[in-house]
């Protein structure tokens, strides 16, 4: 059937809500509202106030209170509008969802879903651009997945509250309006592996969520360079699936990172690292990234295009590789 | 102060068991002490001594399926609450055999079994939780109340009021207990908030609140059954302010150079201890050869509590990264 990233997310919460009592939803105006980004219109009407709980501005306390319905035998699902507003709530996610498993000595479980928008393109300017999950995925004890597709976006919620631990759910603000096609019998998929969506010999493509589409793009244009690109989507950046990025640049012994974060202590860094420490002697060339400019977003159109990864950056950087 | 006839001693020994509750958190914690000049004990330690009416006073009004959320001064809200004196001391030792598999130590007790969610030491960190604790017992309808234990110091955290407002708004079955012991570590509680009258900010939020003598234990007793049944019976959360005074340094590596001596001694004199053992022995129900069997009582279960600490293991180090994530999940 023909769906879009965003209503295939609202599928997701609607089969959670109606298949386990447990499971309720809760961040600002996810109720009346409909959602920031829509993606929970109708569900109050369906669900009634006491599931689908609008909350006051305040990101520490119900995330926090998340943390504490999780403990309380619930299923929680807190959206918190952006990545950029999550940092009101950085105490409570890692000092209490992230370490309570370990400080209780493996007691209590924290089975908590955190939704969140992340990233730019929107012109929202610099306090609602950012990609700071890979912030997040510098932390043990949680889990991020960044679903990039609308086959992930229906399936990656159901396996995260499956989850005994906190999963973040990272949802790139551009995805909302993509159309595409998705099986009738949709569900639930894994969380724990990376997916080459493109096969390609010369060099593979390293990316996730909001770049993965620019990327394939780059890899239909370096098809008309004579190039073969892989295309591998990361799809969870914590536990990174190193095997997988591993074995694809066995294949192909050339890689760049394309990452809508900063390059700097970033998620892209640290993929560039562990090639460099499993497969060093497989590379023929130097690992090559392609990252957001260090600069906070701006709001003019043409300089946050120039801010973010675009196509031809991607399609250039791939040739100096291959060059 | 909430104005309460002073209760008469019951002879049923009720508040004898109060007495002997508070003597074991005071010599426990003053155990832990010579543990700690032996090195035995390490890191930030943050001792009750003074205060332990408020713990032992509250956590009478709760029974097994309620729950409780502490600070990182949680040794006496743990041994309140049942956690047994060894499950605690091999914590503070950092043994295998400890409340929290030695992974906490003195600022991170947790026991599951008693509802016990810890030794928070993000000061505030720990209200959200409690509110969420509470949110799943009234979407569970599990009647349950949470305690919520925080200084006086939590009260200028954003997350103290963002929390209070959303368990008003949501009628949460939550106790809010504030211990106010004058210090946020050194600093006094005029030095640092524009209102000093506790009560009066979980009244903006349309809470109940009122403040109690944290030293009476009786009257923490009286005031916790008082607001828990309200609490129990829809009311919505509750707030109590305990005044109360740490008679010790703030944690191990406190020189006290903001308060004086004189004004320590002071509050001695409203020992809580003393306080009850006067009463006690005045009503006819504790006399001196009473009190001295159960101080051997104390000190034996002790004693106990540091042989069981003392022979057990530390982790092998093959388990560091052991409860990160947990070890089973579904297929």
């Amino acid at each position: 059937m023909k769906t879009t990233y965003r209503e295939a997310m609202r599928a997701a919460l609607r089969e959670a809500l109606r298949s386990d009592d447990r499971v309720f939803l809760m961040g600002e105006d996810v109720g009346r509202y409909g959602g920031c980004f829509a993606v929970s219109l109708g569900l109050l009407d369906e669900f009634g106030p006491e599931r689908i709980r609008d909350t006051p501005l305040s990101e520490s306390a119900f995330v926090g209170a998340g943390i504490g319905a999780a403990l309380g035998g619930m299923r929680p699902i807190v959206e918190i509008m952006t990545v950029n507003f999550s940092l009101l709530a950085l105490d409570q996610i890692l000092n209490n969802a992230a370490t309570l498993l370990h400080m209780s000595g493996g007691q209590l479980n924290v089975p908590l879903v955190i939704r969140m928008t992340t990233g730019a393109g929107r012109q929202l300017a610099a306090q609602h651009s950012h990609s700071l999950e890979g912030w997040y995925a510098h932390i043990p004890g949680i889990r991020i997945v960044t679903p990039a597709t609308i086959e992930d976006a229906r399936g990656m919620l159901a396996t995260a509250l499956d989850d005994p631990d906190p999963v973040l759910i990272f949802e790139h603000g551009s995805l909302y309006p993509m159309e595409g096609e998705l099986a009738d019998d949709a569900g639930a998929v894994d969380i724990d592996h990376a997916a080459v969506r493109r096969a390609g010999s010369d060099l593979t493509l390293i990316t996730y969520g909001g770049t993965l589409f620019k990327t394939l793009e780059a890899a239909e244009e370096l098809a008309g360079h004579g190039v073969s690109a892989e295309v591998v989507d990361l799809r969870t950046l914590r536990p990174l699936d190193t095997d997988a990025l591993v074995a694809s640049v066995a294949r192909t012994h050339r890689a760049v990172v394309i990452d809508e974060g900063w390059r700097s202590g970033s998620i892209s860094a640290e993929i560039a690292a562990r090639l460099g420490e499993s497969c060093f002697y497989e590379l023929d060339a130097p690992i090559a990234r392609v990252c957001s400019a260090e600069v906070p977003m701006p709001y003019p159109k043409h300089l946050e295009e120039a801010a973010l990864p675009q196509v031809a950056g991607i399609v250039s950087a791939a040739l100096a590789t291959v060059g | 102060m909430a104005k309460r006839a002073a209760r008469v001693p019951n002879p049923e020994s009720h508040e004898r068991d109060l007495w002997r509750q508070m003597l074991l958190i005071r010599r426990f914690e003053e155990r832990c002490v010579e543990l700690y000049s032996a090195a035995k004990i390490r890191g930030f330690m943050h001792l009750y001594i003074g205060e332990e009416a408020v713990a032992v006073g509250v956590l009478q009004a709760l029974g097994p399926a309620d729950s409780v959320v502490a600070t990182y001064r949680e040794h006496g809200h743990a041994l309140a609450r049942g956690v047994s004196a060894r499950l605690v001391m091999a914590e503070m030792l950092g043994k295998v055999e400890g409340c929290s598999g030695g992974r906490g130590g003195s600022m991170h007790l947790f026991d599951a079994a008693t509802r016990f969610y810890g030794g928070n030491a993000i000061v505030g960190g720990g209200i959200p939780i409690a509110v969420g604790l509470a949110l799943a017992d009234a979407l569970r309808s599990t009647g349950g109340v949470t305690a919520c234990f925080f200084g006086e110091g939590a009260v200028a955290e954003g997350e103290f009021h963002e929390s209070v407002n959303l368990a008003s708004l949501w009628r949460l079955p939550v106790l809010f207990c504030c211990e106010n012991n004058l210090y946020a570590m050194g600093t006094a509680l005029a030095r640092s908030e524009s209102e000093t009258n506790l009560a009066v900010k979980a009244a903006a939020y349309e809470v109940p609140a009122w403040s109690v003598d944290g030293m009476d234990v009786l009257a923490v007793e009286d005031a916790a059954r008082r607001a828990v049944e309200s609490v129990r019976a829809g009311g919505g959360p509750h707030f109590l302010e305990l005044r109360t005074y740490r008679y010790r340094a703030h944690s191990m590596y406190d020189p006290e150079l903001y308060r004086d001596k004189a004004e320590v001694e002071l509050w001695r004199q409203r020992d809580p201890l003393d306080l009850l053992g006067a009463r006690l022995t005045d009503a006819g129900v504790l006399d001196d050869a009473e009190k001295a069997a159960l101080e051997a009582e104390v000190f034996a279960e002790i004693d106990d509590a540091v042989a069981f600490a003392e022979a057990g293991s530390f982790e092998p180090v093959e388990d560091l990264t052991r409860h990160v994530y947990s070890e089973r999940r579904p297929s």
